[in-house]
């Protein structure tokens, strides 16, 4: 390779043709063709399931297609693993990090990297890089005291470190704040200024349109179009991707007055483990018939709370939880369930479900003690649990490949919709959900919001935490955000401005020690 | 060129049933070659080893006896594994459950009852729940690796064991051997046919059935399976972890209790300084081999049985060391785990260019 080719800057910087990627009969990706310019910024747009990731792990070496080919500035490339990838000059971040807790930023750094260890050198050339491209690093800070956002900072600069001309980013702002994500972008605009191409994957339309200067849409593993998103609108984007119009929301008249479902009251519980996130005077209330949302960046103990409300959690809790005017304090989460609640937590495989279970045995799993008749004279029934699986399957249309398959081999929109429905089909009068659509396309999303509004206009209280703050303007009745394990009074939606919430999210509310102490 | 493993997208069912059966296929040709290797004609060898045991009424008797306190063991062991709490010590808890059950006919020598031989069991039974309960005490309060600690207790139980035997417990009129009291005949477990099987075997074919049903049918067999593979989604579901370890470490060790009495009680019919030949051990082998599944258990108990049989036969008609059938009892628990890995990976076989030669099982 002459050094003028591998220092131009235009033209085609990869083209893929027509590749097939077979995963026993099912094509994962069916005569996929895609190319990328120098500087290009191109999204990769599909459903849960269409292909992309089987795609983008096929361009970085990670898999390795049935069929088709791979040209790298014009050139026919194998690409037999990552670190191929990594040499023609291909950089991943991944949507999940692989980061050492334990080790500093340098030292994590420094592994990923080819060549003999000099941690000063690297250090001094972290702190220039991420200067320049406005991602400020520490290189001796420790990964566990760091968010998610600086967390993912680390990966784009290892990637930078390596001049890649090509950066794939998987969903890279689904764990983002708003102004973390806008300081994303900036950096990607700098980088394709400088000729990188970057490949961006997301759900977000409105980031693709703000971002992207094209975009390739797949469906069910083949491309169905090629567009400039800032020609489309977020609609019509959305039709291409789900195949046809997507199921819009439909508005909601808040009910006012309504019994109290669950009343939080003065509820703390101290951190459990190193990176726990203490819960400190958690008061609140909701009522039938209406949807409260908490907001809030990952992090601040969204999971812990959900811990304590479901009851999995019932050690050290301080203060009081009402369930329907029952005292559930110290009750775990089964006499919970016997209470009609329902629960969903944020992780799909291996807490909402049990990843080697089929779907009927992971029925059972939330079900087995709530008078279904699975469980009769201390017998599991399965027919009963292949009943509810295929009632749930039907009604919230949960894609799969045979009639009872393993919960890990659907994909991860179609799973949520099962974990959702398994507990919708017994029309709690309590439901608490965590992160109701993370990582879930569109048409499922949509779907999933629908399900919920309809449970709260049938009368029941529902909570919702999450963090997509469009998701809880769409359903929400009531919004409260959570910071550093405090929780702000819940107000009407149409009273929070995304400004407030934004402030909020930032810990205006927290109270200092020293408040804490009067209150008490 | 290059083999890789690649992840399957679903767990192989016929993987999970043929790994086994390739195991088995695996240690017998490795085994054939180590008798090539000795001097003697493999086939003979191979024929002396694994069938002929199986052809005299006498030699299949013998065949059930030793399959009974494997497949006992076997039993608590799958369940325990089932939920990932790796008990490894079911050798001391045999140990202690023969010398708990055997204080009735040493201590209360007199005692003649029909409730004495059920009291010398439930004794048995008791101890080895009792010694289980060390281990699984440490992992819930310390989070001590059980695999240690279960283990490391083995020890401690035999030599406690050597100490009675050889100290307070020695038959006085036993002319110094190590051997306790001879047991009565009451204190004896009953005969099932003329020969030497007895009710243990019996009691085997009842754990299976017992745990087949708890296993697949309760929610507790539920439970231990969720713990095993999910403790996050099993603290969803409503279930303790803590709750499952005791549980599951209670029973097995009750089991390999209950198999250490019937040791005694049965063909032994006193105490001696070699309780079991590693009955304890080999039933992990019994337990992996049967797929954590009380009826695979069952046959994979029968098969292990085999080995100690062809060991001694191999010893008197070949002339080589009984020693033998621990060689083939650690191969095959070697090869049933590396076969295990096809079940949730695929072999592929990778050209140096990177393109896919052939896709392999």
């Amino acid at each position: 390779m002459s050094k003028d080719v591998n220092n131009s800057k235009t033209g085609t910087l990869l083209e893929v043709k027509n590749i097939v990627k077979m995963f026993g009969d099912l094509a994962a990706n069916d005569d996929v063709s895609l190319s990328i310019e120098h500087g290009e910024i191109h999204a990769l747009l599909g459903e849960n399931g269409a292909g992309k990731s089987t795609l983008v792990k096929i361009i970085y070496g990670s898999l390795q297609p049935t069929s088709g080919e791979i040209f790298w500035r014009g050139r026919r490339v194998d690409i037999p693993n990552p670190s191929a990838a990594r040499d023609l000059g291909i950089g991943m971040v991944f949507q999940h990090f692989s980061l050492f807790e334990s080790l500093s930023v340098v030292e994590n750094i420094a592994l990923a990297l080819p060549g003999k260890f000099d941690l000063k050198a690297l250090a001094k050339r972290i702190i220039e890089v991420s200067r320049d491209y406005g991602l400020p690093l520490e290189p001796s800070a420790l990964i566990a005291d760091l968010s998610v956002g600086q967390r993912q900072r680390i990966e784009i600069v290892r990637c930078l470190l390596q001049e890649p001309q090509l950066l794939i980013m998987d969903e890279p702002t689904a764990v983002l704040t708003p102004q973390e994500s806008e300081q994303l972008f900036k950096t990607l605009n700098r980088l394709a200024s400088e000729g990188c191409a970057i490949l961006y994957i997301s759900h977000r339309l409105d980031e693709i349109q703000q971002l992207c200067d094209e975009a390739t849409i797949l469906r069910h593993g083949r491309v169905v179009a090629n567009v400039d998103p800032k020609a489309e609108t977020a609609k019509s984007l959305a039709r291409l991707m789900v195949g046809s119009e997507v199921m819009t929301v439909s508005a909601r008249k808040a009910k006012q007055d309504s019994a109290r479902v669950m009343v939080v009251s003065d509820v703390s519980a101290p951190a459990i483990g190193q990176f726990g996130v203490a819960l400190k005077n958690i008061n609140l209330e909701v009522h039938a018939g209406e949807i409260v949302s908490i907001a809030g960046v990952a992090g601040n103990g969204q999971g812990e709370l959900f811990e304590v409300l479901s009851g999995e959690r019932t050690e050290y809790v301080s203060g009081t939880i009402t369930l329907n005017g029952e005292d559930v304090t110290s009750r775990n989460i089964i006499q919970r369930r016997a209470l009609d609640a329902a629960f969903v937590p944020e992780e799909r495989l291996g807490h909402g479900a049990v990843p080697e279970f089929s779907l009927s045995e992971n029925i059972v799993l939330t079900r087995h003690s709530t008078n279904d008749g699975i469980l009769v004279g201390g017998m599991l029934n399965s027919g009963v649990s292949e009943t509810i699986q295929n009632r749930v399957s039907s009604d919230l249309d949960v894609r799969k490949g045979e009639a009872d398959p393993q919960a890990s081999s659907l994909s991860g929109g179609n799973l949520q919709k099962f974990v959702v429905g398994r507990e919708l089909d017994r029309t709690p009068k309590l439901l608490i959900i965590n992160q109701p659509t993370w990582g879930v396309d569109a048409g499922a999303a949509a779907r999933i919001h629908q399900a919920l509004l309809d449970l709260a206009d049938a009368g029941s209280a529902v909570l919702v935490i999450s963090q997509d703050l469009d998701e809880i303007y769409a359903i929400s009745d009531r919004i409260a955000v959570i910071s550093r394990g405090q929780l702000s009074p819940a107000c009407p939606a149409d009273e929070m401005s995304l400004e407030q919430i934004g402030l909020l999210m930032a810990g205006a509310h927290e109270k200092t020690p020293a408040q804490m102490e009067m209150q008490s | 060129m290059k083999l890789i493993l690649e992840k399957r997208q679903q767990r192989s069912k016929r993987m999970a049933l043929l790994s086994p059966v390739l195991a088995i296929a695996l240690t017998i040709a490795t085994g054939a070659i180590i008798f090539a290797m000795q001097g003697l004609n493999p086939a003979k060898a191979i024929f002396v080893y694994f069938l002929e045991p199986l052809t005299s009424v006498w030699s299949i008797e013998e065949l059930i006896v030793k399959a009974a306190p494997l497949v006992l063991i076997g039993v608590g062991l799958a369940l325990c594994y089932q939920a990932r709490v790796w008990n490894i010590g079911a050798e001391g808890q045999l140990t202690i459950g023969a010398l708990a059950g055997s204080i009735i006919p040493i201590l209360f020598n007199s005692w003649q009852s029909p409730l004495t031989l059920v009291t010398m069991l439930l004794l048995g039974m008791l101890g080895g729940a009792a010694y289980a309960a060390i281990p699984a005490f440490l992992k819930t309060r310390f989070n001590a690796n059980e695999i240690l600690t279960s283990l490391m207790l083995v020890y401690v139980a035999q030599y406690l064991a050597d100490w009675l035997i050889r100290g307070p417990w020695r038959d006085p009129d036993g002319f110094n051997f190590p051997k306790s009291v001879t047991f009565e005949g009451w204190q004896l477990l009953p005969a099932i046919g003329n020969g030497r099987v007895h009710l243990g075997a019996g009691l085997a074919i009842a754990a299976v059935i017992i745990f087949a049903v708890i296993a697949s049918k309760t929610l507790k067999g539920f439970e231990i399976r969720v713990i095993g593979s999910s403790p996050r989604a099993g603290s969803f579901s409503g279930f303790s972890q803590k709750r499952t370890i005791y549980f599951t470490m209670l029973v097995s060790g009750a089991l390999a209790g209950l198999a250490g009495i019937c040791e005694i009680a049965g063909p032994s019919g006193q105490l001696q300084p070699a309780i079991s030949p590693g009955y304890g051990f080999t039933a992990i082998i019994v337990a992996f081999l049967g797929r954590l599944n009380p009826v695979g258990v069952l046959f994979a108990g029968v098969l292990l049985a085999i080995s100690y049989l062809g060991g001694e036969a191999a010893q008197i008609s070949l002339g080589i060391s009984a020693k033998i059938s621990q060689v083939f009892q650690g191969m095959l628990l070697f090869f049933i785990l590396a076969c295990d890995a096809l079940i949730l990976y695929k072999i592929r076989f990778i050209s140096s260019n990177g393109k896919t030669v052939k896709a392999g099982i």
